[in-house]
């Protein structure tokens, strides 16, 4: 095993200067009866050319994203990542660091996760920002409990328009506190309005909101932001995708209260949905800060008076607080977090803006274009991001037969809303990646195989 | 350490001074010192009603939280909202500006049970 | 010597990135979209160059400290050395450029090793079925605790309590509140180990599960496992092991055999995948059969010879995880089982056991040793005899940056003064160790000799002591 350095001899003497024989004998703490005694049924040790080519031979029954022209995206979503990223997460001080305990050693990931935060907020209208939650998905299940303990109310409001995977993790997590979840239904592609009138009472501990929401469209969030104005302690909780908000009004502008999401597509790979990681928001309360799961971190100064940084507010974590604290969380997804800083001060104040921007405008393209196709329908019509809900309305053949077509001409046309939901059609997802020619393609395509 | 006279004491290093019916009390200096850097302190509302060793607040330092247990039964009839913006006034001055609530005491007989100056002090040598 | 922040470094109008021109029509956003959602001013992101952002985040960089650089003994957190070939296997483009929803036929290769890792992370813990999709060890433990609250439930019992040990890790009793749990801390005996009678006292029929870490967070193997075990389980209990130590045991003991019904590892710590400044990890969970049917959904399966997701979990606990977790981790832990092989694995912890032993032994006369029991890959000393001197153990720590090394894990476990939690892995040579020991025993002469060079430390560092009351009495987390 190349990573034990110690050769036989230096290990003899060690266990001379320790006073015992053989190195079992330092395991003799462990019962006989309950010793394994076999060795594992694991093959034998690789060297790295063996290992390479195993793992070759086995990633080559992939078909990755750059086989296909892919649509995909309902929750992960591939962007362009600067070239820097990689090469310099990979800088093995921050690559191979643990968490910040000792803070003077580790001043440059406090710093990047300071300034991580800064951008959080300043990309969500947000006061405070942690250092980042496991993904999306738990960071609204986070969300939720923290909403429960907040308002000490139980009702949460968990309309169908949230994506399927976070509802159901939502739920897990909300189970456990006497969370009641309730639905609101859609109308077309947003939520009912009328419906989550009728729902919202003085007793509701929030409200949840996905903006854009599952299928790709705007929720009327002005219309929202006042139906929650009587409802003193309502939390509003929305999960945004963070680089629509390149171009969408921040939800700190609607009066959130708590903002999550999944901060992948902020420099970070799709890695078959993981590590990605999730961020929390919220709005500029002492109250609300001190219920915030997570790491934060804080600037200080050292005796000299120099800047510096430490993790803060400690006290609500687990370590300290064990079964009182506001979350189990420990590790998090920091390197997943750094991607995102040097993604956002990378891509600046106007990147961000012409990536939203491009997202949106290409999908505009791609949404008019196959609403001309007969039997073809755009569900949101002119209210999307860069996600699109699509109907085929073709009695001769099925969705799954589209899809199987437009896989054979190499395109994954979306996905296929039946796997996550009750609704047909497919979620179609286009970012700035893809060109006029892509569009086009995938519009002739489809044409074709409906054609057939 | 310093441990004031005239003044009750309890196993959760709390100190109460009472005058006239009502009770201020804090946390000691050996309480403080052992916390370190108070960095948050929790405070009840007026009004709120407390049985005798209820907890009442929580303080925080650094790296520690600790609950607060009020001495003596009563009725809450200040609290010290200085700490909200300065709680390190609880350890520089715990005896006095660090004082956390006062109270209006609901049974002073309970006040039989709590510990004097030297009780405090040998209940420290002990702990010690 | 501080950087400034990245925002600092910019200009207006200048530019780090590259686009390609926008290829279709333009419109106005505004004039489509619902009232009032188009965003009026845009986010105060940084305006800066690629070079600057290159040389602010290396400059942070160099303000930082990995197992790259030098010994890392952070005691429960396996601080081991993170191959780079690993590095390799996870940037292979057609593992890792695959989409969470790529239909299960174009990703098999992912899937068979993601199968074949579940395989052997059953076989290394003798337990019979696996979710990956846990993100962190805490995710794990809250994953393994809500399948015992499904477990009882199905059974129509309704069972409240959670006991964990004074010396667990926090993450146990956060995650007994998390699942719902009421959790009941028990003592530790004189000599580290659960303490049978506070143990009995605690078991009663509401008990759903004992959580135990073994070896616990001293290092020490709980001896009395067995019987700890049966106390359990005839009261109708079930066995979690916390497996953040399982480096200690790999190839000597399998937390199945002894027992235990629910386990979850970190892949982060016992195989090697590194840990990038706080995350991510990965913790899987392994049950026993009986409690499969209770894992997060979906959960992966083999059909001949393919793998495919089975979301078909009628009693499932949930979900946790938007997708699959951290499965990035996944294929490192995959490669680092796969270049250690069966036997190796089992070297790992002999190395790992050594080389702490060795530590301890070279230790024990310098620094008190307050529990004397044999401990395994990991052992506590506390500073409570320099402490007499006016010396804590936060100044030790600090001390030892100053020589450019790690610190141990201090204050930590709960039940030592002074805890100096130690563990340096098999990945550290005798140089290395030596050095440690050496540095420690410095330190030890200098707060005899010199107590307020320890007492102010650190000196070399590129920050000095950070001032952490001022930080959460007027916290400044945003510029």
């Amino acid at each position: 095993m190349k990573y034990i350095s110690n050769t036989p001899p230096e290990q003899k003497k060690m266990l001379q200067e320790i006073g015992v024989e053989e190195i079992s004998d330092l395991f003799q703490a462990i019962p006989e009866n309950i010793r394994f005694d076999r060795p594992f049924d694991i093959p034998e040790a690789l060297s790295e050319l063996e290992l390479m080519e195993l793992v070759q031979e086995k990633a080559a029954k992939n078909l990755d994203l750059s086989k296909f022209d892919s649509y995909l995206g309902a929750g992960s979503y591939v962007h362009y990542i600067p070239s820097i990223i990689d090469h310099l997460i990979l800088r093995s001080e921050f690559y191979t660091a643990y968490t910040p305990y000792q803070a003077e050693l580790s001043q440059g990931t406090l710093q990047a996760m300071y300034e991580y935060q800064s951008m959080i907020c300043e990309l969500t209208g947000m006061g405070i920002s942690n250092a980042s939650l496991l993904d999306g998905a738990s960071a609204l299940g986070e969300a939720v409990i923290m909403a429960r303990r907040h308002t000490r109310n139980s009702r949460v409001i968990l309309p169908k328009t949230v994506h399927p995977a976070y509802r159901n993790v939502a739920r897990t997590y909300g189970e456990p506190h006497g969370v009641e979840f309730l639905n609101v239904p859609l109308q077309g592609s947003q939520l009912n309005l009328d419906s989550l009138a009728e729902e919202l009472d003085d007793d509701t501990a929030a409200l949840v909101v996905q903006y854009p929401n599952f299928y790709g469209s705007l929720e009327e969030m002005e219309k929202i932001a006042e139906l929650l104005e009587n409802l003193k302690k309502t939390l509003l909780i929305v999960v945004a995708n963070p680089i629509a908000l390149g171009l969408l009004n921040p939800p700190g502008e609607f009066g959130a209260d708590i903002v999550v999401g999944e901060g992948q597509p902020l420099g970070n790979g799709v890695n078959y949905g993981g590590p990605n990681l999730g961020y929390m928001a919220i709005k500029d309360d002492r109250r609300m800060l001190r219920q915030l799961p997570g790491r934060l971190v804080g600037k200080t100064e050292d005796v000299e008076g120099e800047t510096g940084y430490v993790m803060t507010m400690q006290t609500r974590e687990q370590h300290i607080r064990r079964e009182k604290a506001t979350s189990n969380i420990c590790t998090n997804q920091a390197l997943n977090a750094l991607m995102a800083a040097i993604y956002l001060a990378t891509m600046g104040k106007k990147g961000i803006q012409e990536v939203a921007n491009q997202c949106y405008q290409k999908t505009r393209y791609l949404r008019a274009r196959l609403a001309e196709i007969e039997g073809v329908e755009v569900v949101n019509q002119d209210n999307h991001f860069n996600e699109f809900w699509l109907k085929i309305d073709r009695p001769e053949t099925s969705l799954e037969e589209v899809e199987q077509k437009m896989c054979e001409k190499d395109i994954l046309p979306g996905v296929n809303l039946a796997e996550m939901t009750d609704q047909k059609g497919l979620l179609v997802c286009v970012t700035e990646k893809k060109t006029r020619q892509d569009l086009d393609n995938y519009v002739r395509s489809l044409e074709v195989v409906l054609n057939d | 350490m310093n441990v004031p006279e005239g003044l009750y004491y309890t196993e959760d290093h709390e100190w109460l001074k009472v005058e006239n019916g009502v009770g201020t009390t804090g946390i000691t200096d050996f309480a403080q010192e052992e916390l370190g850097d108070i960095v948050f302190v929790e405070l009840p509302e007026v009004g709120d009603e407390f049985q005798q060793h209820d907890n009442f607040g929580v303080i925080e330092s650094v790296k520690a939280v600790s609950d607060l247990y009020l001495p003596v039964s009563g009725e809450i009839t200040e609290i010290n909202e200085k700490l909200l913006d300065q709680p390190e006034l609880v350890n520089d001055e715990p005896y006095q500006g660090g004082w956390i609530v006062k109270i209006k005491l609901s049974d002073e007989e309970e006040l039989d049970e709590l510990m004097d100056t030297e009780e405090y002090q040998e209940f420290l040598e002990e702990e010690a | 010597m501080t950087e400034p922040l990245i925002k600092e470094y910019g200009s207006p109008g200048r530019k780090g990135y590259s686009l390609p021109e926008l290829d279709v029509p333009e419109e106005n956003p505004g004039e489509r979209l619902p009232a009032g959602t188009v965003r009026k001013e845009a986010a105060e992101l940084p305006e800066v160059s690629e070079v600057d952002a290159v040389r602010h985040f290396t400059s942070l960089s160099n303000m930082n400290y990995g197992v790259d650089s030098g010994i890392y003994p952070l005691g429960s957190c396996t601080m081991k050395y993170n191959p780079k070939i690993n590095e390799d296997v996870a940037r292979i483009p057609n593992l890792a450029n695959i989409h969470p929803h790529q239909k299960e036929k174009y990703v098999q290769g992912s899937l068979e090793i993601l199968y074949k890792l579940k395989q052997y992370l059953a076989e290394i813990s003798g337990m019979d079925e696996v979710s990956l999709q846990p993100a962190s060890g805490a995710h794990g433990e809250y994953v393994g605790l809500m399948i015992i609250r499904k477990y009882f439930e199905k059974r129509g019992e309704e069972r409240t309590k959670v006991i964990v040990p004074d010396s667990a890790h926090g993450t146990n009793p956060a995650s007994g509140t998390m699942a719902g749990f009421d959790v009941v801390e028990i003592e530790s005996n004189e000599r580290g180990m659960v303490d049978l009678d506070s143990l009995r006292e605690a078991v009663d029929d509401d008990v759903a599960a004992l959580m135990l870490t073994n070896p616990n967070t001293l290092g020490i193997f709980e001896k009395d496992i067995c019987e700890i075990q049966q106390m359990i389980h005839e009261a109708g209990g079930l066995l979690y092991y916390d497996g953040a130590n399982m480096n200690a045991v790999l190839g000597y003991a399998r937390p199945g055999d002894m027992e235990f019904d629910v386990i979850h590892y970190n892949l982060h710590k016992t195989f090697s995948t590194p840990h990038g400044g706080g995350g991510p990890g990965s913790g899987p969970v392994a049950v026993k059969e009986r409690l499969a049917p209770y894992l997060p959904v979906p959960v992966l399966k083999k059909n001949g010879s393919e793998y495919y997701w089975d979301y078909d979990r009628p009693d499932t606990m949930g979900k946790v995880h938007a997708f699959h977790g951290n499965y990035g981790v996944m294929l490192r832990a995959y490669a680092y089982i796969r270049t250690a092989g069966g036997e190796g694995l089992k070297e790992i912890t002999e190395n790992a056991v050594l080389n702490a032993n060795y530590m301890k032994h070279k230790l024990k006369d310098t620094y008190e040793l307050p529990f004397a029991s044999d401990s395994l890959h990991e052992f506590v000393l506390s500073g409570s005899r320099q402490k007499k001197d006016g010396i804590t153990t936060v100044n030790i720590a600090k001390r030892l940056l100053d020589y450019e090394q790690y610190a141990p894990t201090i204050y930590f476990p709960l039940i030592v003064k002074e805890a100096m939690m130690v563990e340096p892995t098999e990945t550290e040579n005798l140089r290395s160790l030596d050095r440690f020991i050496e540095t420690m025993k410095i330190i030890s002469r200098e707060i005899e000799e010199e107590p307020e060079l320890v007492e102010n430390a650190p000196h070399n560092t590129v920050v000095r002591r950070l001032d952490e009351a001022k930080a959460a009495r007027n916290p400044d987390l945003r510029w």
